[in-house]
């Protein structure tokens, strides 16, 4: 039983991670796209049709990522080249992200989805108690895991990843340098697109393969949160997301287990979660400003 | 092709005032695109969005209706943008000073005076005030993002308003459907012109909080301070301004606001606590703020083009089928080509030929 | 369904099989309004469908409007308003949320008639209300549950603790009782009427702790896709889900509205409309059980010859002896609940294994 409750974390985690790390690295650059709801969402309507029409989950998986990014694309031209406002047009991208899934989606209502087949590697997954949770899971599972992974080595183990913590602590100063910030932010802001696009297929090809409108419910919310959470840090956002589906999901067991909470406290508890582990993260000052991307949110216009 | 924006020495006094309606005509001609490829006569979709709601007195009474937490809410974060304070619980805010105000008609129904309608604004105010003291008091103390703290902060009172109409102030004449007793006649905020339609008073207090806080922050030593702080906090602290109370000060304000908003709400509009007394105001009011670029005369336009755009919504939606996902979207394009013709307030746009990007750069991106 | 609504027309308008149609030119015009997406494959699909069997039963006569995703709260009277004011006849109100705004607005448009789901307040007599009782629904769920359960335990899925769900876990572990006394149910709060990904957390959970059958008080197919998944049987709710468990699925509850809202358009269209307070089940057809399929033919003539004797009336899934949870008696011996009591439900019956959160 254990075994299948941690699977059931991590199915609730996995999304959450995806989409936390990549807008990790568009924060890493100093850019805060609060469109990651919108982007979620357009991600999840792409997989789920073009796996109907095309019959492939995979395709599906792939058409997601670019829409993502697409979407990330829209948000880059408007925040980056024409200098709006971040908050409010992530805000924007989030009301026409939804509204747009919506409009595409109604054909696709109330058809059963193409799930993505789940990886199972012979002899291993047989392994008792840690064989499934290990090595028979969905392989988009093992993708959040290399993300993490990657992202961690390439924002501190790079040149490239050096750059773009560069531009994200002080755009004018790397712009001295002769990068060029803008095309930095561009690229991580497709990644982190990229990235919701894809936890948006995770929720429409893996954890419900269906479509419904909204199906999101406020998940590219609560990544935004992890990366906060986590101090910008990859393997925080990792033990971040399973702390969150560990609490969404141990919520449900209380609960069938018998415990007499009011369901709306239960239902509190990861928000109150997380806000209380932000106050003990930032009440170490030094710790936070340093992972801190200094230049997070403010407007870059190259000086001629 | 590249766009480079170069900084004008001063705001465009020309594009101040062409910006809003140039991004008008882009997202008329862009709707009109979209309602044509729907296979809906473009003309018609939108003289329904934007004319079709103005042409009664009860739809215009109903555009007062919608556009006043809009309103209320908006110019209250004015203050916390301006002065970079990221409010984005008004929605958290809205609530609790709907449940605060409402204390009065629901624990204590026998209590009909009138003196119980000004106790409740005043309860509803302190309730807003106080729920946004939380992220303001963390962040001033622990320098805790709030951001996210506020955020989270409303998930928690949506929770608690839900437990609270399902379990201790449910009505308990309402075979235990989720929601309070009704409220009784003093508690319920007077309709300003009963005879024509139901718009209540929630709107003036709208207009009056929205012409003190353009003059506060136009013309006083402290809408200076905002500002100051907000563009540069090291600034601030040479002219011996506390960003810390500043903090306080933003959230206090815009929670105060947004408490107002809400219980003028639901004595005005709604009449009783239910689960849900929000469709999303404290979200859509960030859009207006913005919109409104800050200035609380601008955000009272830019509240009543946006609850215009519902309205427009809905009458379209009935007349010729166009479904509330396209509303959606289009009030998003809408916001998009608002936000991008701002642009050209404070830069000049020239397109330049370039064939390759600086090469450091584009080796850096491969994130 | 042609029958069925002329038997219903009969009952609870007490007027001969409608026919003698008077000749109107205008279309009648009906207007909805849903509280959710059309496309939540749930609660306002099923009533969307309803409007779509309208077009289908009137034809030219009708002229149909609706208005989806329209919060509860001050939104909706306006809403209301501007159905009332753009020439509509008869304007459903699909959620119980819509009840007061509804009243008010009833109160300025006596001309126009109005319809709410699930409400009790019927202030003008323009106003009338509906409900389904689909706690019949839940009993022969239940009855089948303990047949087809080797466990002895059903996880519930519930949303929120409003007496129409109270009811239905009762009425489910009655059902249940009356096979196997000793049979357990495992509930779980939700929250939400319609969360895919929260529902299906919530099955995994009760799949996890032992429940071999699944059944659902909130409105997405996740539980029953999850269910098809881990191999355990599971409940429709709303709508046929068979197709997102072709061997999970044991049966449904379907709310199909259709029969009401032609019924009702018809009589406006025809002038004889009344006032009524309308509370039907299966025998009306409005709440229709999809068809007993994943089991053994003995467990589905039982499951038959239950659905028949709550249709015909001959029995009432709340029939005595039944003692409230604490052990009080509540019905005697072939005492029947009342519909008071059963619509304003906040206590559980004797052998619920959960505390009803307040």
């Amino acid at each position: 039983m254990l075994e299948s409750v941690l699977i059931t974390i991590a199915t609730a985690a996995t999304p959450l991670l995806i989409a936390a790390v990549g807008e990790l690295v568009v924060e890493r650059s100093g850019v805060l796209n609060l469109g990651v709801e919108g982007m979620m969402i357009m991600g999840a309507i792409t997989g789920f049709a073009v796996a109907i029409v095309t019959g492939s989950a995979w395709i599906g998986v792939l058409g997601a990522i670019l829409v993502g990014a697409a979407f990330a694309l829209l948000f880059g031209f408007l925040t980056l080249s024409l200098v709006t406002n971040q908050v409010a047009t992530g805000l924007a991208l989030t009301l026409f992200g939804l509204g747009l899934s919506g409009m595409i989606g109604e054909g696709f209502v109330g058809r059963p989805g193409v799930k993505l087949g789940q990886v199972d590697i012979p002899f291993l997954s047989d392994l008792p108690h840690v064989g499934r949770l290990l090595f028979g899971q969905d392989p988009l599972f093992y993708v959040s895991l290399l993300l993490t992974a990657g992202v961690a080595y390439f924002l501190f183990s790079t040149r490239a990843g050096l750059t773009l913590r560069a531009v994200g602590d002080n755009h004018d100063s790397a712009h001295a340098q002769g990068i060029n910030v803008v095309a930095v932010r561009y690229l991580a802001v497709m990644f982190g697109g990229a990235c919701a696009g894809l936890a948006g297929a995770y929720l429409s090809l893996v954890y419900t393969p269906q479509w419904v409108e909204n199906m999101t419910a406020g998940r590219g919310w609560i990544a935004l949160a992890l990366v906060v959470f986590a101090s910008w840090r990859p393997w925080r956002v990792l033990a971040g997301a399973y702390l969150f589906g560990g609490v969404t999901i141990g919520q449900l067991h209380a609960q069938a287990l018998g415990v007499a909470i009011p369901s709306q406290l239960l239902s509190a508890l990861p928000y109150l979660a997380t806000i209380a582990v932000l106050v003990i993260i930032s009440r170490n000052r030094r710790l936070t400003m340093m992972n801190t991307p200094a230049s997070l949110g403010r407007p870059f216009v190259p000086e001629r | 092709m590249r766009i480079e924006l170069v900084k004008r020495p001063q705001q465009s006094a020309l594009f101040s005032i062409l910006s809003p309606f140039l991004a008008l005509a882009l997202t008329l001609a862009a709707g009109a695109v979209m309602f044509f490829l729907l296979g809906k006569n473009p003309v018609t979709a939108l003289y329904y969005f934007f004319v079709d709601p103005l042409l009664e007195v009860w739809s215009l009474h109903e555009l007062a209706v919608k556009a006043a937490p809009l309103i209320l809410i908006a110019v209250g974060l004015s203050v916390c943008f301006l002065s970079k304070n990221w409010n984005i619980g008004a929605e958290g805010q809205f609530i609790i000073g709907a449940v605060a105000g409402s204390i009065l008609p629901v624990v204590f129904p026998g209590l009909q005076s009138w003196i119980v309608l000004p106790l409740m604004l005043l309860m509803g105010i302190a309730g807003g005030a106080a729920y946004a003291a939380i992220p303001a008091v963390l962040k001033a103390r622990f320098n805790t993002n709030e951001i996210l703290t506020s955020l989270m902060l409303v998930y928690v009172a949506q929770l608690f308003l839900d437990w609270l109409v399902r379990g201790p102030w449910r009505n308990p004449e309402g075979f235990n459907f989720p929601e309070t007793r009704n409220f009784h006649a003093y508690a319920v905020l007077p309709e300003i012109l009963p005879a024509s339609g139901r718009a209540h008073w929630g709107f003036v207090f709208a207009m009056v909080a929205a012409l003190v806080l353009w003059f506060v922050l136009s013309r006083t030593l402290k809408g200076f301070e905002v500002k100051v702080i907000g563009q540069s906090p090291r600034a601030g602290r040479f002219a011996g301004f506390s960003s810390g109370r500043m903090v306080i000060f933003a959230f206090l304000v815009s929670g105060a606001l947004a408490g107002l908003a809400g219980i003028s709400e639901v004595s005005g509009a709604i009449g009783q606590l239910r689960p849900s007394i929000s469709p999303g105001y404290g979200f859509t009011a960030i859009i207006v703020a913005f919109l409104g670029r800050l200035n609380p005369l601008g955000i009272i336009a830019a509240g009543l083009v946006l609850a215009l755009s519902y309205l427009g919504g809905e009458a379209a939606q009935i007349s010729i089928g166009v479904s509330d996902k396209v509303a959606r979207a289009f009030q998003g394009m809408l916001l998009f080509f608002v936000l991008a013709c701002d642009t050209l307030i404070h830069y000049r746009i020239r397109l330049v030929r370039t064939a390759r990007m600086d090469a450091k750069g584009a080796q850096a991106g491969h994130a | 369904m042609r029958k069925t609504f002329v038997l219903l027309t009969a009952a609870t308008l007490g007027l001969a099989a409608a026919g003698t149609a008077l000749a109107q030119d205008e279309p009648t015009k009906a207007c909805f309004i849903y509280v959710g997406p059309i496309g939540d494959f749930g609660w306002t699909y099923q009533h969307h469908q309803g409007l779509l069997e309208v077009e289908e039963a009137l034809g030219d006569a009708v002229e149909t409007a609706y208005l989806e995703s329209v919060p509860e709260g001050a939104d909706a009277e306006r809403a209301i308003e501007r159905f009332a004011r753009s020439g509509c006849d008869i304007i459903f109100t699909t959620s119980f949320g819509y009840m007061d705004a509804t009243n008010k607005v009833a109160g300025r448009f006596p001309d126009v008639k109005f319809e709410h789901a699930t409400g009790y307040k019927r202030e003008h007599p323009n106003v009338s209300t509906y409900n389904s009782r689909f706690y019949e629904g839940r009993y022969i769920q239940g009855v089948i549950a303990a047949k087809m359960s080797e466990a002895g335990v059903a996880g519930y899925i519930a949303s929120f603790p409003i007496p129409e769900v109270v009811m239905g876990i009762n009425a489910f572990v009655l059902g249940a009782q009356s096979i196997n006394p000793d049979f357990k149910v495992k509930v779980v709060w939700a929250n939400t009427w319609f969360d895919p990904g929260k529902e299906a957390d919530a099955a995994k959970a009760l799949i996890d702790q032992g429940v071999d059958i699944i059944t659902q008080h909130t409105d997405s197919t996740a539980p029953m896709q999850v269910a098809a998944e881990r191999g355990v049987k599971a409940f429709g709710q709303a709508s046929d889900m068979i197709e997102f468990g072709p061997e999970t699925q044991l049966t449904a509850i379907v709310d199909d509205w259709g029969p009401y809202y032609v019924e009702r358009v018809k009589a406006v269209r025809e002038g004889t409309w009344e006032q009524v307070d309308i509370w039907a089940g299966l025998a009306e057809g409005h709440v229709v059980m999809a068809p007993y399929t994943n089991m053994p033919d003995d467990v589905k003539a039982l499951a038959q010859k239950v659905e028949e004797s709550i249709r015909s009336g001959e029995f009432h899934p709340f029939t005595g002896p039944i003692n409230k949870q604490d052990g009080t008696p509540w019905l005697a011996e072939g005492e029947v609940a009342d519909d008071a009591t059963l619509l304003g439900m906040d206590f559980y019956v004797e052998g619920v294994d959960d505390q009803l959160p307040n």
